[in-house]
């Protein structure tokens, strides 16, 4: 009925939060201090990883959105949804929203919480070996 | 259907990512993201319903079948159009511009 707009109202969220974190991250980089730099580009970004979760919540409703056209439960003239019509069919509407809606967000952001994780565990992984590399070279150097 | 048409659609879409990787001037994660989104959504969806309606979910119409095979089609094209028009928006090869100031 319309269960998309609890994702696409996570999205508007999201999509915030992201311009604000890529604000403050672009004020934490000082571009003269060569040290902050190199550590800010080793490690990916909170609002890189924030941006796929935007990008699978917006996509996802807007996919979502173009089968409800499709069954006709969202059209081009106010109220919009169908299922505004009429008292009875407005009630389903809110219980699905509460449902089938709100599973469908923490859905997403869950599988995206799966993906930061990953990346993370990734990132330290890459980070373990490169010191590793970087002590043997050392110690073969000093020898 | 839909959500197996999506699924697929997803599935080759982060094949071609992933053969293209780290290069993503295509802006093929964008689409694998999409898709994703969309078929977790539909999965949810599929739940509910299969909460429902039990074993009958598994054994639809072929009338239903062949309108949400349209639809899963149909979705497939409208996130290619949105992931073209983003392609082209954000173009990242600099080709329109280019192509522009030419």
């Amino acid at each position: 009925m319309a269960c998309f707009l609890v994702p696409a109202g996570e999205a508007i969220v999201t999509t915030v939060l992201t311009k604000a974190f890529k604000s403050k991250e672009k004020a934490e980089m000082d571009p003269t201090s060569e040290e902050v730099h190199e550590a800010v580009s080793a490690k990916l970004p909170f609002s890189k990883k924030l941006s796929w979760l935007n990008n699978m919540l917006w996509g996802g409703s807007a996919l979502l959105a173009f089968e409800h056209v499709w069954h006709g439960e969202v059209v081009a003239w106010f109220p919009f949804l169908t299922a505004m019509e009429n008292h009875d069919e407005a009630m389903a509407m809110l219980h699905e929203m509460s449902t089938v809606g709100v599973s469908m967000a923490v859905l997403v952001t869950a599988a995206w919480g799966v993906m930061v994780l990953a990346s993370d565990v990734i990132m330290k992984k890459q980070e373990l070996e490169d010191t590793a590399q970087l002590q043997e070279i050392k110690t073969g150097d000093s020898e | 259907m839909t959500l197996l048409i999506t699924v697929f659609a997803a599935c080759v879409t982060t094949v071609l990512w992933y053969k293209k990787a780290p290069d993503d001037s295509m802006r093929l994660g964008f689409l694998c993201l999409m898709y994703w989104g969309a078929s977790l959504m539909w999965m949810c969806d599929a739940i509910f319903e299969y909460k429902e309606m039990g074993a009958e979910f598994f054994t639809p119409e072929v009338s239903d079948m062949i309108n949400d095979g349209f639809l899963g089609l149909s979705v497939v094209a409208l996130g290619m159009i949105i992931w073209l028009a983003y392609l082209i928006i954000k173009d990242p090869k600099g080709i329109v511009k280019k192509m522009l100031t030419r």
